[in-house]
C-alpha cells in the first residue's frame, strides 16, 4: 500500500512539474506568434461577416497578414470592459461617433492622422464623414461603409412609382390607395437589445424636415429639450404613421425590422410603403425572397420647403486601439476605394469614398447618388447621442408606439435622462 | 494562448496537480514543526488555497464594488450617495425593483407550489420515474436556451408562436405576450418556473420519501382522509425542505437576468435589477451606478444568507 502510495505521489509531482513546463513553453511561444495577425471586432454576423471577410481577403493575400475577425452583437460590453482592462482588439467597429468620442477622450483610441494617407482620405471622402470621425482636430474613426436613410420603399407591382413632392402629397396618396386590407405603412421595431431604432430613424427624419438642421444639431447635442414643439410634432407625425400601419401597434412593436416589410411583397399587399435605410435591400432578398424588380424607392419628401433637400445617413465607423504594424497596414487598406468597392459590389452597402463606383444594381447606384448629392446631410441622431440617451430614446419610441396618449410623460422622462446623460461628458 | 487544446490540457492536468502538490508540500513542512502545534496549524494550511481563491474572486470584488458605488462614472472621484439618489429617482429602476418583487413572490410560489404538487401526486405511482424525468428535463438547458425557446413560443405571429397558434384555434386574436405589461413579466416568470419546477420537485420528493410510512399508516388507521393527511402530517414535516427550496428560489429570482435579457431586454416595463446593472455597466459604461445596483441586490440577498447560515448552524448542532 505504501509503495503504491509513494509512486502515486511521485507521479503527481511529475505531472505537476510537466504541466508547469508546458505552460511556460506555450506562453513563450505565444510571444513570437503575435506578429502577422490583426484582431478585429465588429457587430457583423452571417452575411455581413461574409462580406467583411471578402473585403479583407485581397489584403491578406497581398501582405500575408491574417485578419482575425470576431463578430459580437454585444460590442458595447466587449469595448467597455476592454477600455477598463486594457485588453482590446487591434481594430474595432465602433458603435457610433458618440461612443468614439468617449473612447478618444479616455485616450483609448489611437489617432489616425499619421497612420493613413490623410490627404488622400480627405480628398476622396465626403467632408461630413471626415468630420464625424474627428475629435479635437484629430482623426480617430474612419467609415468603411455607409448607408443613406429616409428612403421610402415600395413594390412597383402595387404602386405606380409617382414620386410625391411633399410629405402631405405622400399621405394623400397613401390615404387614397391604402384601401381594404392594405395599410399605408409597414413598420417593425424589434431588434433585440436595440429594439426601437427604426422608429428613431422616422422621428429623426421628421425633425430634420420639419424643423431644420439647426434644431437637429442642437437636439443631438442635448441643448434642445425633448418636450418642445419641434420634437413633439416629430413624434406625433410618427404616431400618425403607426396609426396607419399594418397590424397595429402590437405588430409594429413585436416584428423584427428585417421582416417587417414582408407584407409589401404579398399578392394582396399588407401595406404600400416602408421607410428604411439603403441596407434593407439585403433583408428584402433574404427575408421576403424578393428580387431587384420587386422593390424600388424614392427619397422621403420634404415637409417644410425651407429645409428642402435634407437627408440622414449612417455608417460603420472603425477605430484602432492597438498601434501595431499589422493594424496600421489593415487600417490603411480599409480606407481605400479599392477595399470599399468590394463590399459595395456585394450589395447592401454604400461608401463615403467618392472613388467607389461598382454598384451591383441601379438601386444601389441611385442611393449612392442621393448620399453624395445631399444638400443638407446629417448623421443619424441617435448614433451621435451619448449611449444613455440613445437607449432612452429607443425605449421611449417603443412606449410611445404602444401608448401615444402618454407623449407628455414620455418626453419629460427623456428630458430628465438628458440632464444626466450629457452632464457626464 | 493560441492553442485551445494546450490550454485545456494545462488546466485539466495542471490544476489538480498543483493542488495535490501544495498539500504534499505542506505535509512535508509540517514534519519539521513541533508536534504540539501541528494539529492546530494543519487545518489553516489546508484551506489556504480555497481561502485565497475566495479572497481574490469573492471578497476583493465585493469590497471594491461597494467602494465604486460611492464614486463617479469612471471610479475617479468620490460622489457620496449620488448614485443611490439617481437609482431611487429613476423610474426604470423603481420598475425593476417592483418587478424583482413580483419575481420573488411568483417564482417561489410557482416553482415550489408546482414542485410540491407533482411530487405528492406521483409519489408511489408506478410511472413516477418517467414523470419526474420529464419534469426535470428543462433543468438540463441554460437560461439563455430556455429564453430562446420561449421567445418562439410567445412569438406574436401565429405561424411561429405556439401559444398564439393555439389562441388562433379558438379564434382569439394574437396575444402580445412579451410587449404587453404586466403580462410580459408573468410570461417571463413562467419560463423561470418551467425551468425550476424540476429542481423543486426533486428536492421535495426526497423529503417526502424521508417521511416515516408508519406515521401515515397511523393517520389512515385513525380515519383521516388523504387530504387531511397531507395537510396535517405531510406538509408540516416537509416544511424544512420547503424552506430550503424556497430560499434557493428567492435567490434565483433576485438574480434573474438571462431570461429577461434574451426575451425582452427589459423593454415594455419588464426590467429587472440585474439587467439594469448590465446596461449601466456595459452600454452606458457607468461603473458607479452599476456598482450601486449590485450593492442593492447584495443587501436584498443578505437576509436569505443569514437565514441559511442559521439553519446550517442548527443542523450542525443536531449532529
Amino acid at each position: 500500500m505504501s509503495i503504491r502510495r509513494s509512486l502515486l505521489i511521485r507521479g503527481a509531482a511529475a505531472a505537476g512539474s510537466l504541466t508547469l513546463l508546458l505552460g511556460a513553453a506555450a506562453c513563450s511561444e505565444d510571444e513570437e506568434s503575435g506578429s502577422g495577425t490583426v484582431s478585429v471586432i465588429g457587430t457583423w454576423g452571417g452575411a455581413e461577416q461574409e462580406a467583411f471577410l471578402q473585403m479583407v481577403a485581397p489584403f491578406e493575400e497581398k501582405t500575408g497578414i491574417k485578419v482575425e475577425y470576431t463578430g459580437t452583437r454585444d460590442i458595447n460590453a466587449v469595448l467597455t470592459t476592454g477600455v477598463a482592462s486594457g485588453i482590446l482588439p487591434d481594430l474595432a467597429g465602433l458603435p457610433g461617433p458618440g461612443q468614439m468620442r468617449e473612447f478618444a477622450q479616455r485616450g483609448a483610441l489611437v489617432p489616425l492622422d499619421d497612420i493613413i494617407d490623410i490627404d488622400t482620405y480627405k480628398a476622396e471622402t465626403s467632408p461630413g464623414f471626415v468630420e464625424l470621425g474627428t475629435v479635437d482636430g484629430q482623426l480617430y474613426g474612419v467609415f468603411i461603409k455607409a448607408a443613406v436613410k429616409g428612403l421610402i420603399w415600395y413594390n412597383p407591382a402595387h404602386y405606380d412609382g409617382t414620386v410625391p413632392e411633399t410629405w402631405d402629397e405622400l399621405t394623400a396618396i397613401a390615404d387614397e390607395q391604402a384601401t381594404g386590407d392594405t395599410a399605408a405603412w409597414c413598420v417593425g421595431l424589434e431588434a433585440g437589445p436595440g429594439s426601437g431604432w427604426p422608429a428613431t430613424d422616422w422621428i429623426e427624419d421628421f425633425v430634420l424636415r420639419q424643423s431644420g438642421p439647426d434644431v437637429y444639431d442642437a437636439w443631438v447635442a442635448g441643448e434642445h429639450p425633448w418636450n418642445s414643439p419641434e420634437i413633439r410634432s416629430a413624434f406625433e407625425a410618427y404616431g400618425e404613421v403607426v396609426a396607419n400601419s399594418y397590424g397595429g401597434s402590437d405588430y409594429v412593436v413585436n416584428t423584427n425590422f428585417g421582416s417587417a416589410a414582408n407584407p409589401m411583397f404579398d399578392d394582396e399587399p399588407g401595406c404600400l410603403f416602408h421607410h428604411q435605410a439603403s441596407f434593407i435591400t439585403e433583408f428584402f432578398q433574404d427575408e421576403a425572397g424578393a428580387s431587384t424588380e420587386d422593390y424600388d424607392f424614392f427619397r422621403m419628401p420634404d415637409i417644410n420647403p425651407a429645409y428642402a433637400g435634407a437627408m440622414t445617413g449612417a455608417g460603420d465607423l472603425f477605430g484602432m486601439f492597438n498601434d501595431t504594424p499589422e493594424a496600421r497596414a489593415l487600417m490603411e487598406y480599409l480606407v481605400t476605394a479599392e477595399a470599399q468597392s468590394i463590399w459595395v459590389g456585394i450589395g447592401g452597402a454604400l461608401s463615403g469614398n467618392s472613388k467607389v463606383d461598382n454598384y451591383p444594381d441601379e438601386i444601389a447606384a441611385r442611393s449612392a447618388e442621393l448620399l453624395a448629392q445631399a444638400e443638407v446631410f446629417r448623421f443619424d441622431a441617435s448614433d451621435l447621442m451619448p449611449e444613455a440617451m440613445n437607449n432612452a430614446f429607443w425605449s421611449a419610441t417603443l412606449e410611445y408606439t404602444q401608448k401615444p396618449g402618454d407623449l407628455d410623460r414620455i418626453l419629460n422622462e427623456l428630458d430628465s435622462v438628458r440632464e444626466s446623460a450629457y452632464a457626464e461628458e | 494562448m493560441n492553442n485551445p487544446l494546450l490550454t485545456s490540457g494545462l488546466v485539466i492536468i495542471g490544476v489538480p496537480a498543483a493542488v495535490v502538490g501544495y498539500i504534499l508540500l505542506i505535509e512535508f513542512i509540517l514534519r519539521f514543526l513541533p508536534s504540539r502545534i501541528v494539529p492546530r496549524v494543519r487545518p489553516y494550511l489546508w484551506i489556504t488555497p480555497a481561502l485565497a481563491f475566495l479572497a481574490v474572486f469573492l471578497v476583493y470584488p465585493t469590497i471594491d464594488t461597494i467602494r465604486r458605488s460611492f464614486m463617479d462614472r469612471y471610479s475617479e472621484k468620490f460622489v457620496g450617495l449620488a448614485n443611490y439618489e439617481y437609482l431611487f429617482g429613476s423610474k426604470d429602476v423603481i420598475t425593476a425593483l417592483v418587478n424583482n418583487l413580483l419575481w420573488l413572490v411568483f417564482l417561489t410560489v410557482g416553482a415550489v407550489g408546482f414542485g410540491l404538487l407533482i411530487a405528492v401526486l406521483v409519489d408511489r405511482v408506478k410511472y413516477e420515474p418517467e414523470v419526474k424525468s420529464v419534469v426535470f428535463l428543462p433543468m438540463a438547458i441554460s437560461f439563455v436556451a430556455a429564453g430562446v425557446i420561449w421567445r418562439f413560443m410567445y412569438d406574436f405571429r401565429p405561424e411561429v408562436g405556439t401559444l398564439n397558434a393555439v389562441a388562433g384555434a379558438f379564434n382569439a386574436g394574437p396575444i402580445a405576450w412579451l410587449s404587453e405589461s404586466p403580462l410580459n413579466t408573468f410570461a417571463l416568470i413562467a419560463v423561470a418556473v418551467w425551468m425550476q419546477v424540476g429542481f423543486a420537485m426533486v428536492i421535495i420528493s426526497a423529503g417526502l420519501k424521508g417521511i416515516d410510512a408508519e406515521l401515515l399508516e397511523a393517520a389512515r388507521v385513525d380515519g383521516a382522509t388523504e387530504f387531511q393527511i397531507f395537510r396535517k402530517v405531510i406538509f408540516p414535516l416537509l416544511l424544512p425542505t420547503i424552506a430550503v427550496i424556497s430560499t434557493t428560489m428567492v435567490i434565483i429570482a433576485l438574480k434573474a437576468f438571462d431570461i429577461v435579457y434574451v426575451m425582452t431586454n427589459g423593454n415594455f416595463h419588464s426590467e429587472v435589477l440585474a439587467n439594469r446593472m448590465y446596461k449601466e455597466l456595459f452600454n452606458v459604461g457607468h461603473f458607479g451606478r452599476a456598482s450601486a445596483i449590485a450593492v442593492v441586490l447584495f443587501i436584498a440577498i443578505v437576509p436569505m444568507m443569514i437565514f441559511n447560515i442559521r439553519r446550517f448552524r442548527e443542523q450542525e448542532a443536531i449532529r
